[in-house]
């Protein structure tokens, strides 16, 4: 097969595309792990929950509530499910996690992984394990764009565009303004932090809440693209890790960077030879952990 | 002592001759009740256009044969394999050893139903396959005690595939599903296109159940081939034929084709975008008095119009009572030779006959898509373009690999 141009920027794009997915839940990763030294292996299940939320409000919530006719909508799930699944976040971190922080890494992890087994097993239970379709795609978003080289859909540009700003925006807040200190802070040391006045627990708390709330917000932004089913966590979670470590845990930009790169390396390698494109990531991860183990943008400590 | 000698041969004459009418009344029905499995996707890319459905369709066989066989009871119990071939082998088990089942339907998934096909044929149970596709079925994994109903590999690869070659559509891409069915698919179409000189360009396998095909759609449309063949099912195919329309493929001369297309699929795209589409079934309901009056009493039932899997679960439950009725047991091996021996005459199969493989041959059709303006109800979807006889659709008998064909 001859490799054209049109070609590699088509499948490029597309990894782009899964791209902002990496780019946006590694986000919320490196957030959790910055500023709780927490390895949240709970993140690929609150992203399933947040299509589930999306996906549920647009199809059960009415009839549950008595009003057959009520149903949520794109727009409001993209606010909605990561409130709910926030919320659900700030609950775990108060009552579980908030316990683990003066031990190893290891009991945060063990914790986390468990919920994740805990919340998809409920989930596969209930739910159709290959997948339901979400069809509240916006009428706008229809359609496709013609960008020379291809027909690229909307919707997916819509999420390219709105994960990047998503994930600028958390970048800004967090590196650029007096909040985004004070975080970046009270991780460095507490009770220097705390002495100042500031309330690093409910700091902690809304930060393991926000980041949390990202995946969420991927999960419904995902739900209209690949079916809504209780193991797209679990299958996205494993890449998104491996996106952490070669970005190196705990850096912000490191995180976002890495993860558009990683999905159009992936993308690429699709034109090249498709059956490497699932094993590409971690053969950089090898190589990046050989060669740099505090990963691409860490600082070795 | 003589006279000892003589009563003691009385008595054991006498005890057998009753233990030998006792095995002549076993003979009838065992355990006093009829059991049928319904073992199919009841939950996954293949529930809608099998699942509750088919199970239905069985039910309604039963109700129509007056819920009674030889005078006992007949029994429907169904069960989701979830299309995992361990799951489904692990609840045919239960079924076949604790719960007396005494034959399996539905299996869609040629998977699961490879897996559950030859537990059963250990167990001299008999199943009735309405569902899965794969031609390995009546070939290498045949058993004395398995039937193939509805269609399989080689009808949809053959009768499709040559009439897209004959149309013009000469070379060719395939999209994949990455399984047993796909792969029968993908490997009987490739044999009928290259027959008429037709060319594959290349082919790319997706996982069962994949949500997104852009990737796949995007390789397929670098090749340049004509056609695009889908050799995948349900969730599948609509997932990507929907997605091309996304990516614009239709529009630049490439037409896609879906090798296996059940009428709920068409359903589930609807006409504008299907319209114009050819492909292979072994049933439409629309297709005559008897399709309608069963159609419309499903309707009534099911609230969706049976498609060739659903419709096949009927008669297939149909005619394996009719033969236990004639065999006066259900004894698999007495029914298995009823089955074969008989016509398989009803709606659903005009000219059906079940051969020595567990192959039931019956006219297949090749059908369009009608155009929206065509459409005079919200289930009038096909028209039959060609009506393919079945000792032209099926693989000859001939050219089987299954051991109990006698060459």
């Amino acid at each position: 097969m001859e490799i054209s141009f049109q070609t590699v920027m088509s499948q490029v794009m597309l990894g782009l595309n899964n791209g902002v997915f990496y780019a946006i839940l590694s986000l919320g990763l490196a957030v959790i792990f910055g500023l709780l030294n927490i390895v949240n292996f709970a993140h690929g299940a609150l992203y399933m929950l947040g299509a589930y939320v999306a996906l549920l409000g647009f199809t059960s919530i009415g009839p549950l509530l008595g009003m057959p006719d009520f149903h949520l909508n794109y727009w409001a799930a993209l606010i909605v499910a990561p409130l709910v699944v926030g919320l659900l976040g700030i609950l775990i971190e108060k009552t579980m996690l908030s316990r683990l922080y003066k031990f190893d890494h290891l009991y945060g992890l063990l914790l986390t992984f468990g919920l994740a087994l805990i919340i998809q097993g409920i989930f596969t239970n209930f739910f159709n394990v290959s997948g339901d379709p979400y069809e509240a795609k916006p009428e706008i978003l229809n359609g496709a764009v013609n960008l020379g080289f291809m027909m690229f859909p909307k919707y997916r540009l819509w999420v390219i565009v709105i994960s990047l700003l998503v994930c600028l925006a958390t970048w800004y807040v967090i590196e650029r303004t007096k909040l985004g200190s004070y975080l970046r802070a009270g991780t460095e040391n507490p009770e220097l932090v705390k002495a100042f006045g500031v309330n690093v627990p409910l700091m902690i708390t809304l930060t393991y809440g926000y980041g949390v709330a990202l995946a969420a917000f991927a999960g419904v932004l995902a739900a209209p693209i690949y079916s809504v089913s209780p193991v797209m966590g679990a299958e996205m979670i494993i890449v998104v890790f491996a996106v952490v470590v070669i970005g190196g845990m705990g850096s912000i930009m490191g995180s976002i960077v890495t993860g558009l790169l990683l999905g159009m390396v992936e993308g690429f390698t699709k034109v090249v030879y498709a059956p490497a494109s699932s094993t590409v990531i971690f053969l950089i991860m090898v190589i990046v952990l050989l060669v740099k183990p505090a990963g691409l943008f860490g600082r070795e400590s | 002592m003589k006279k000892l000698f003589s009563k003691v041969a009385l008595s054991v004459a006498v005890v057998a001759m009753t233990s030998g009418m006792a095995a002549a009344a076993a003979k009838g029905i065992s355990d006093d009740v009829v059991k049928i499995g319904v073992l199919t996707d009841m939950s996954g890319v293949y529930s809608t256009l099998g699942g509750k459905g088919t199970q239905v369709g069985v039910e309604m066989a039963v109700k129509d044969f007056g819920g009674k066989v030889l005078g006992k009871p007949i029994k429907v119990i169904g069960a989701d394999h979830q299309n995992k071939a361990d799951i489904a082998s692990a609840k045919a088990r239960e079924w076949l050893d604790n719960e007396q089942v005494d034959m399996i339907t539905g299996l869609l998934n040629s998977g699961c139903a490879l897996a559950v096909q030859k537990l059963a044929g250990e167990k001299k149970r008999i199943t009735m396959n309405t569902g899965a596709a794969s031609t390995e079925l009546t070939n290498k994994a045949c058993t004395p005690y398995s039937i193939h109903y509805v269609y399989d590999t080689y009808a949809l690869g053959k009768v499709t595939g040559q009439a897209v070659v004959q149309n013009g559509g000469k070379s060719w891409y395939f999209i994949t599903a990455d399984y047993a069915f796909g792969h029968s698919l993908e490997e009987n179409t490739t044999k009928f296109v290259k027959a008429l000189g037709g060319k594959v360009l290349g082919s790319v396998r997706h996982p069962l159940s994949t949500a997104d095909f852009s990737s796949y759609l995007l390789q397929a449309q670098s090749s340049g081939a004509q056609i695009i063949g889908l050799a995948n099912a349900g969730g599948d195919t609509t997932n990507a034929i929907k997605q091309a329309r996304e990516f614009g493929i239709d529009k630049k001369g490439q037409t896609l084709v879906g090798l296996l297309i059940f009428d709920t699929d068409i359903k589930s795209l609807g006409l504008n975008v299907a319209q114009g589409m050819q492909f292979t079934s072994g049933f439409y309901w629309d297709r005559d008095k008897d399709t309608r009056a069963f159609a419309k009493r499903y309707y009534a039932i099911h609230k969706a119009m049976p498609t060739m899997d659903q419709a096949g679960a009927y008669s297939a439950t149909m005619n394996y009572l009719k033969a236990i009725k004639a065999a006066g047991t259900d004894d698999s091996d007495a029914v298995m030779a009823k089955l074969k021996s008989m016509d398989i005459k009803d709606f659903f199969a005009v000219n059906g006959k079940i051969r020595a493989d567990g192959r039931m041959v019956h006219d297949m059709y090749l059908m369009e898509v009608k155009k929206p303006a065509e459409s005079k109800g919200e289930w009038d979807l096909l028209k039959i373009v060609k009506t393919v006889p079945a000792a032209d659709a099926f693989m000859p008998l001939s050219e089987s690999a299954c051991p109990l064909v006698t060459k």
